[in-house]
């Protein structure tokens, strides 16, 4: 397929990209191909303006609602909340708690799910393809609270085995599935829907890890019938220092705090605090304020667009990416899933990840080389390293085949 | 691709590709790894008192590599005190650019300065190199 065919997409690319100011930028004097995107995407201008616009017009301190600016603050705030429920059509608002990041809401999951809910004994299961924020809290909750940390293999499609769970579940004492929804290095998505029904039907919980999985395609809590999803905002076109927790609430309702201070409290004495109810009993101190309400602005945007756009121009870029990946000779494409998006894996013949990564970014384009948080399935694919590309949004087909071009530019370079 | 070129000159290229100094010893003196957290570049050093031999074992970019092979040249047949100065001047020479008469072959890797994120590729051998020097003093009495 060119590039040209891909160019009648379902919704305006040229408005899109005008949207992102950064896009514009020129690295080494080329045009920036930025396809970096699954680490952390760029910030559309309504983001950026409506951050500005709380600095300028509208901040104070929420929660302590006693004079107009704060008030004003506080609803704009709490606004958000309402927006990332109706996201993940969440059935209340008072499921949502906003974490620093997705890896601080597993925290929070594992610190205070982990020690109250599971016991000593209890196993939790894994799946080979974790982001290490996805395993290293589960590792830290085995170390101090006695839990049994188990891990699912993958396929060598990279698929999720379920032959390989159900044997870890043969025991009936795992309570708790902790698995993502997209893999940050395979790109394909797990069915998270049949991975709830499994592990409810055994007995245990599922928590999500949607970091990816929300970016690109409309995530449905409740369809799916998770027990904890979590999220950052900075992937979801978003400022840094946001994320949030979705847990049912009932859930919430029987978890201790995570962290203690402000505005988590019902009463304090100096004997005793009694907590408040959740979400505000895990929103300790001051949060992100004008950081959460850039992620509202994200938020708009990105359903202004809507998702079935979104998925459908990113199937075509990836069909289009595998498509000339697959054609330049010596390089492997790492997992061969039916369900996948935006998110392509590679390694070549002779060049490093790294030094692949080098040569592109003098070229103007920005790829990801390492293991991506991930060393353990980097291991299990048998590499050390390798080199993604992601897409976003505002990807254009024409930057895929300026991928190519690089790739095959440094093909000749190690080629001799 | 000029500045390409002036990063991925033949001399490293070639020691990347086809190592000389690259062996797993079975007798060694003193050994170290060395592993770079951000990207999984790898090293094992193995060190022989006897001739001072630097042998390398290295999974990694060509940066790495290569830089580890020319270390080893560089760094046989001279003392721990003379690897520290060399280390030293190689330090200075890849964040600088500016080569060393000193340095030989080494000077091949300056183009990294130019980039950043690699200058710690080119030191991961020099990392694991006085990780194996200091591990081997007590020995040396």
């Amino acid at each position: 397929m060119s590039a040209a065919a891909l160019t009648s997409m379902p919704f305006d690319i040229a408005q899109i990209r005008k949207d992102f100011p950064l896009l514009e930028q020129k690295v080494y004097g080329n045009n920036l191909v930025f396809l970096d995107s699954a680490a952390s995407a760029q910030k559309p201008r309504a983001v950026i303006e409506a951050m500005v616009h709380v600095m300028e017009a509208q901040y104070a301190n929420v929660h302590r609602g006693l004079h107009f600016m704060s008030e004003k603050t506080s609803d704009a705030y709490e606004a958000v909340r309402d927006k990332v429920a109706a996201l993940l059509n969440a059935t209340s608002r008072e499921e949502i708690v906003f974490t620093r990041n997705a890896t601080e809401a597993i925290n929070l999951v594992a610190y205070s799910y982990g020690r109250s809910a599971l016991r000593p004994g209890d196993a939790i299961v894994v799946s080979e393809m974790e982001h290490h924020a996805n395993l290293v809290p589960w590792q830290m909750l085995r170390d101090a609270h006695g839990v049994e940390l188990r891990v699912a293999k993958i396929t060598d499609a990279g698929e999720l085995d379920f032959e390989s769970l159900q044997a870890q579940f043969a025991d009936g004492r795992v309570k708790l599935l902790a698995v993502t929804h997209m893999s940050n290095v395979l790109g394909n998505y797990t069915p998270v829907e049949r991975l709830a029904a499994f592990a409810h039907e055994r007995g245990a919980k599922i928590l999500l890890d949607g970091a990816q999985a929300v970016v690109h395609r409309r995530v449905d809590v409740q369809a799916i019938d998770a027990d904890f999803y979590v999220f950052s905002g900075h992937k979801l076109y978003g400022p840094t220092g946001t994320g949030v927790l979705y847990a049912k609430a009932e859930l919430l309702e029987a978890m201790p705090p995570f962290l203690g201070g402000g505005d988590m409290i019902a009463s304090v004495s100096f004997a005793k605090s009694s907590w408040a109810k959740p979400p505000a009993r895990f929103e300790a101190g001051t949060p992100a304020i004008i950081e959460t309400i850039g992620l509202g602005a994200a938020i708009d945007y990105v359903r202004a667009i809507g998702f079935d756009a979104i998925a459908a121009h990113e199937r075509r870029l990836t069909d289009h990416a595998l498509n000339v990946l697959s054609n330049i000779e010596g390089l492997k494409i790492l997992g061969q899933a039916e369900d996948r998006g935006g998110v392509i894996s590679f390694v070549m013949k002779d060049a490093h990840a790294h030094d692949i990564a080098t040569l592109l970014d003098r070229q103007g384009i920005a790829v990801r080389a390492g293991h991506h948080c991930a060393e353990p399935l980097i291991g299990r694919l048998g590499v050390t390293s390798t080199a993604r590309a992601s897409f976003g949004l505002y990807t254009l087909p024409e930057e895929i085949d300026a991928l190519g071009v690089g790739l095959n530019r440094i093909k000749q370079v190690f080629g001799g | 691709m000029t500045d390409i070129a002036e990063l991925y000159q033949s001399l490293i290229m070639d020691r990347s590709r086809k190592p000389r100094f690259a062996e797993r010893l079975e007798c060694f003196d003193a050994e170290a790894k060395g592993e770079n957290p951000m990207c999984g570049d790898r090293i094992h050093l193995f060190l022989k008192r006897d001739g001072t031999q630097v042998r390398h074992d290295s999974h990694g970019c060509t940066i790495m590599t290569a830089s580890a092979d020319l270390m080893a040249e560089a760094v046989a047949h001279k003392t721990p005190t003379e690897y520290f100065v060399l280390r030293a001047a190689f330090e200075d020479m890849v964040n600088s650019g500016k080569p060393d008469p000193m340095l030989g072959n080494l000077n091949a890797l300056s183009g990294v300065s130019e980039y950043r994120s690699r200058i710690r590729c080119a030191m991961l051998p020099w990392s694991a190199l006085a990780q194996a020097v200091n591990q081997d003093e007590p020995k040396n009495g």
